[in-house]
Order: C-alpha cells, then structure tokens, then sequence
C-alpha cells in the first residue's frame, strides 16, 4: 500500500466528514490498541455455529484494549478476501478470524500471504507446513462432547431409537454422528440411531422435514449438525420429542425438551489466544484440543434427565478431563459390517486417520451416499 | 464581469425556445437518466428513514456507504470485484428480455459453465496455460449457453414459461453440481469442503494488472458492449426486438422467431457461464459449492435496473457491486444487520420498478 497516498485520503475523507457535520474522524481513528476482525458465513444469532463464536467476539469485547468488529453473511467467494481486506485497510485489524470453513483456501491463505503481518486464525481447517507462517488454524474435538449426549439419550430415549439431522456426509459430521451413536450405546447396547443427511449447511425447511419424519418414525430423542440447529430444537420439541443441542445451549428454545448439548468453548479459547499473543509466544498454528483443553463443552443438564443418566454422563466426563479417552477403538465395525478399526488398535482424539472418517458405526441408520 | 452578466441574462431570455427544443429531440435519453436516478435518489432517502428507525444517523450511513464502495482506491477494486461476475450474469436477464423473454436462471448457467469450465482444464493437465484458459472459457459459455438453451428450447418447442422452467434449472444445476463434487469429481484430498481437483495455479488468469481486480471485468465489458452493438446497431438485434415488440408481426413479416430465441437464449447462457468459468479461473480455482454464491439472482436486478439495456448493466452492475461492498463497513460502523443491504436493494427494486410508469409522461420532455 502507498502510505502518501492513504494519508491524503484520509484528508479527504476527514473533510468529507466535517463537510457532512459528523465527528466521523474521531471515530475511524478509535483508541484500541488491537482491532479484531471476525467474519461469519450466517446470521451471528443463529443460535448455532456463527452465534457460537458470535459469543465469543462479545465477550472479547469486555476486555480493555481490544476493539472487536464483525461482518456476518459473507459468502465463502472473493467477498471474504474484500472482507478481510477491508477489516485491514479499512479498521486497522492485526488478527483475523475468519470462522468458516470454506474461508481457508484459497481465500484466507491469500490474504495471509497478501498481508505477512495480519495474524489469521482460521476455525476447522487443516493447517500444514505449506501453508503461510503468520495463519493458523484451531478447531475442537467436538464428538466428545456428543458421546457425552449420546449418553444422555441412550439413557434417556424409551423407544432407543435416536435420530441425527445431518447437513453433509463429511468427516467432522460423520465423527460427530459415530460418537453420539456410541456413547447411546454404552447406556443403552440396543440404542440406534436414524441419520437423515439435508445436503447443506443451512436448510431450515428440510431440517423440519427431517425432524417431523424421524419423530414419525418413532424416533423420541433427536439431535443434529447443521449450521443452526435452532428448527430441529424447536420442532422436536413442538411435537414432544426430546433433543440434545448442538454449537451453542439451545435450552431456551426448549427447556423442558432439552436434555444436554455439545457446545463450543470459543469464549475460553478466544482470550487464551490473546494472552499467547501478549506474552510472546503466538498461538501455534495448529491447535486442537477437546474437554480437556476446554476447547468445547457440556450443556448443563435438562429437568428429563436421570440419576443414572447424570452418573454415566459424568463418570465418562470426568475420563475425558482426567486422561483423554480415545472414543474410537477397535474393535469398531461399521454399519455394512466391515471392521473399520481391527481390535486392539485405539484412534486417539489427534489421529490423523479419524480426520478421514467416512464411515457410520453398527447403530447407525443411514447410508453416508 | 458586467457583460458577463448581461450575456448570461440574454442566454437565459433565449433559453426557454432553444431547451425545449434540446430536451424534446433528447427526451427519450433523459427520462433514461433522469427517472432511474431519480428513483435510486429515493430509494436512498428511503432507506436512510428506515436506518434512522434504528436510531443511527442517516448521513453517517451516506458517508460509510460512499467511504466503502468509492471513497478509496481500495474501495473502488473492492466494488468493481464484486461488479465484475454481475455484468455477465445480469446479460443473461437483459438480452432475451429483448425478446420479451422473462429468464431468471442465470445462477444455473453459472454454476454449469463453473462445472464445465473446470471439467475441461481437468481433462488438458499438460496443455500450456493459455490454451486451457481459452479451452475453459469456450467450455463455460457453452457449457452455460445450453443450458439456458434448454429453458428457450421448452419454451418454444413446448411452450413451457421460460421464467419458471429457467428458476428450475437452477435448482437442478445445483443439484448436478453437488452431486459431481461430492462424488464422481471429487478430489479425495477435500475432506470437510468436497471438491473438484484444482485447476492449478498456472491456469489461473489473474488480476488487472496494477489492481486487484480479476479479468472477468474486462470480460464483462466487453459481452456488454458487443451485446449493445449487437441489439441496437445489427438486423439480428432489430429483429430480435421486433419479435420482443410483437411476435405476431415478426412472424408476418417472416422472421424466424424461433431460431431467434434459441440463438439469444444461448448467448445469455454464454455469458452467465463465462462468469461461472471467471470465478473458477480467477477466485476458487476449482469448482464447490461456494460458488452458488446468488450472482446469478444479483444479476436479474441488475438486468431489471437496467431497463434490460446492455450498456446500462455497466453502471447499474458497478453500483450494486458498490453496494454490496459498503455492506461490510455499514456492519462493522454501524452495527446494523447483514440484511441492511438487502433492504436497501429491495427499496431500489421497488422505486425503479414503480418508476416504470413515469417514462413517457414527464410533461417537459413530451414531444407536443
């Protein structure tokens, strides 16, 4: 960028601001020391994926020296390059989270070779050596948390019959449909669970089309991966189900039909972060953790669950905190019968081969194409 | 100074015959200037009194939204980025329109010439990289030309509405794209964002030079400018708008309507799928579900702002595009919604169509 020439249109636009009779140039010129950029690919109050970290943009925002903005809606093409650029240009940004998926290539490795100085912190993607030094990407073992919903329903479903609300057949997906189904299994070995796969990340219509029909199936405890879980919860609940929440705690859509949830954890990850940039050490550019890391989290437990339920719940919790238990171990057979992890072998949270699931355990009811 | 005065007094005691004069022979062009402007004027005004609801002050709005789509020379690339693929896909409104064809299926042509564009720099991996661009760009247009080809061929072998047959295609052009990268296309390496194989960074055609803008524009302009010519200075764009005035006439008066609205149809097509092949070859590098990203709906509005004139979509395109690019900063200055944006451009919709009704009855600019 050519510094003269900003300087002289920050004259302009200084001008062009007290021509209008605006306090415009104290507000451009804003007393943080670092501006903060987030970027949503949804609505930040979708009671899901974006609110999520939404939540945790608001709670940074209480903190002194630190001036959060955000953009929301911005479609994973060349809009979120402009975004990110404009944030920079424009605002004065020094670190960048842009917090979907499809942002990390080719967009937001682009940006992070465009602008070396820009910290970028890319949600889910897989960052590798070949990838620009000043981004990274972090991302949490979330089916720990479903194996711990998994339970719950397992214990707390009369009809055993379980039912996802799935976007995609991808592997954090699938990983996710695979624990929740396991842990329904530790509590209850009959349990199955009823995958319906929407094909996208944001289908409100066929979300409630799934739910009304896995309910009509006789299914009674459903929960879901899609970007706004918000029409399962409310629809499962509207027709006497019960639901476990998925992002972020949706028990305010359901209080009584909500039984526990996988959360996000990003308003404890968030300030780690910028504590390792304060003191020095920068966030590694690969970052992943589960309960343990507190990267996610349990919803407190709803009004329906059990005494028994609670104690399984807990004690496997309490595992997860304590050692790191591997939910993945052999021997694990898929839903067409064919051993997918032989016996003996153990797939521990960082193993690269679950980064690649593209099967659904014994238990699942579903096809993954 | 004195005789300066006097002059411009004496030019205004002459003026009333001579205006008249200049604005009856022009009066077809200003009213084309004038009542669009006008309509985008209140739109603005509109907008600004629905902003004001929110208790934010209008002209800090007017001043973000010039400051994020004009007022820098980041701005400037930042609006004419966004322009770029909506000149393209708003042609593939505007030209059948000339027809009287209603299309609205540009997004399907997109993702389609998207699709073919990078099916055929996946089947030349050794060919030099302006032989695969070229053989992408001819793919996409054709790519994207038939499939807008299919919505004119029902029409006129079949004499299903185009408009709604076009709004279908899209859902299935969709449903054709997800189905090739979440399947036979899919390169195994996309895990959690199926996708095609990229293209590769050699076959990418870049930016301007000197900008950040990506060569669609240039594309853009020139479809826009060879379409113009071809409409208002060609026999085939007369007869195309003779069709559009009449069907019944063109037909008495023996022209082909039939070959015409194929042939028109296939160019629309051709130019959305040009935008699909851009925003391969210059944005994504492969081909995934990111890039059902609504240029093609964006561009319908852009057509209809345009009053379906070719050259028209350049301004309205990059005015959009402005738009769109001083969504962000309203967001982040403002704190108003994302949907801020749309509201804004559903009030201009609505003006410019209401406005519809004034042409031809501006009382000054009537021939008596």
């Amino acid at each position: 960028m050519d510094f003269s020439s900003i300087s002289r249109r920050r004259l302009l636009q200084g001008s062009a601001a007290l021509t209008l009779g605006t306090a415009l140039g104290a507000r451009t010129a804003a007393a943080a020391d670092t501006t903060i950029g987030f970027i949503y690919v949804g609505s930040r109050d979708d009671y899901g994926y974006n609110q999520a970290h939404a939540a945790a943009a608001a709670a940074l925002k209480k903190m002194p020296g630190i001036k959060i903005i955000e953009e929301e809606k911005v479609p994973e093409t060349d809009a979120v390059e402009k975004t990110m650029e404009s944030m920079i240009n424009l605002d004065g940004a020094t670190l960048v989270f842009p917090t979907s998926f499809g942002y990390f290539s080719p967009h937001m490795v682009k940006m992070a070779n465009k602008y070396p100085k820009v910290r970028f912190e890319h949600c889910g993607g897989l960052w590798t050596d070949k990838d620009p030094k000043n981004a990274g990407s972090y991302f949490g073992y979330i089916d720990e948390a479903q194996y711990i919903s998994g339970i719950v329903a397992g214990h707390t479903s009369k009809s055993g019959k379980l039912g996802f609300v799935a976007a995609k057949p991808i592997p954090q997906v699938l990983r996710n449909i695979n624990a929740f189904t396991l842990g329904a299994k530790l509590a209850n070995p009959k349990a199955t669970t009823q995958v319906i796969f929407t094909g996208d990340w944001s289908m409100p219509v066929k979300e409630a089309e799934a739910t009304n029909s896995l309910i009509d199936q006789g299914v009674d405890v459903l929960t879901c991966h899609v970007d706004g879980p918000k029409t399962m919860v409310e629809n499962a609940a509207r027709r006497g189900a019960m639901v476990c929440g998925y992002h972020v705690n949706q028990s305010a859509l359901a209080p009584e039909a909500y039984l526990t949830g996988a959360e996000w954890n990003w308003e404890a990850l968030y300030p780690k972060f910028l504590k390792m940039i304060a003191s020095g050490e920068g966030i590694p550019n690969f970052y992943r953790g589960g309960l343990q890391e507190e990267i996610v989290k349990i919803s407190p437990y709803g009004p329906k669950v059990g005494e028994a339920a609670r104690k399984h719940a807990d004690e496997v919790k309490a595992k997860f905190l304590a050692t790191g238990l591997a939910i993945f171990k052999g021997p694990l057979v898929d839903n067409k019968g064919k051993t997918v992890i032989a016996a003996g072998t153990e797939r521990g949270q960082k193993d690269p081969e679950l980064e690649k699931m593209d099967y659904l355990v014994e238990g699942v009811i579903g096809a993954t194409s | 100074m004195t005789s300066e005065v006097a002059d411009s007094a004496e030019a205004v005691s002459v003026a009333p015959a001579a205006d008249a004069g200049f604005l009856q022979r022009h009066g077809a062009t200003i009213e084309y200037i004038l009542i669009p402007g006008a309509a985008l004027a209140g739109a603005l005004v509109v907008f600004g009194l629905f902003v004001a609801l929110f208790g934010k002050n209008p002209i800090d709005l007017y001043f973000y939204m010039y400051q994020g789509a004009f007022g820098t020379w980041f701005s400037w690339q930042n609006t004419l980025t966004r322009a770029a693929p909506l000149i393209l896909t708003a042609l593939c409104a505007a030209l059948p329109a000339q027809l009287g064809l209603v299309i609205i299926g540009g997004e399907g042509a997109l993702l389609i010439g998207a699709l073919s564009a990078t099916s055929m720099a996946l089947t030349l991996p050794f060919a030099p990289p302006l032989v695969v661009q070229i053989a992408m760009a001819a793919a996409g247009m054709v790519g994207g030309g038939l499939w807008i080809l299919l919505s004119g061929a029902l029409r006129q072998y079949r004499g299903v509405n185009e408009t709604i047959s076009s709004l279908l295609l899209v859902y299935i052009a969709l449903a054709i794209l997800n189905h090739l990268v979440e399947g036979a296309m899919r390169d195994p390496a996309s895990l959690n964002k199926p996708s095609t194989h990229e293209i590769g960074a050699a076959n990418m055609i870049g930016t301007i030079p000197g900008t950040d803008v990506h060569w669609g524009l240039v594309f853009g302009l020139i479809a826009a400018v060879a379409s113009y010519v071809l409409i208002y200075h060609t026999t085939f764009g007369f007869a195309a708008r003779v069709a559009g005035g009449n069907i019944r006439a063109a037909k008495i008066v023996g022209l082909s309507v039939g070959k015409l609205i194929l042939t028109v149809c296939f160019m629309a097509g051709s130019c959305a799928g040009l935008a699909g092949m851009v925003e391969v070859a210059a944005v994504q590098g492969r081909t995934n579900a990111n890039l059902a990203a609504g240029y093609g709906y964006t561009g319908i509005l852009v057509a209809f702002l345009a009053r379906q004139n070719p050259l028209a979509v350049i301004p309205v395109a990059i005015l959009l595009g402005g738009i769109n690019a001083s969504g962000g900063l309203l967001q982040r200055r403002l704190g108003l919604p994302d949907a801020s944006v749309l509201v804004l451009q559903g009030i201009i919709f609505v003006f410019v169509l209401a406005s519809d009704a004034l042409y031809g009855r501006i009382g000054f600019l009537k021939n008596k």
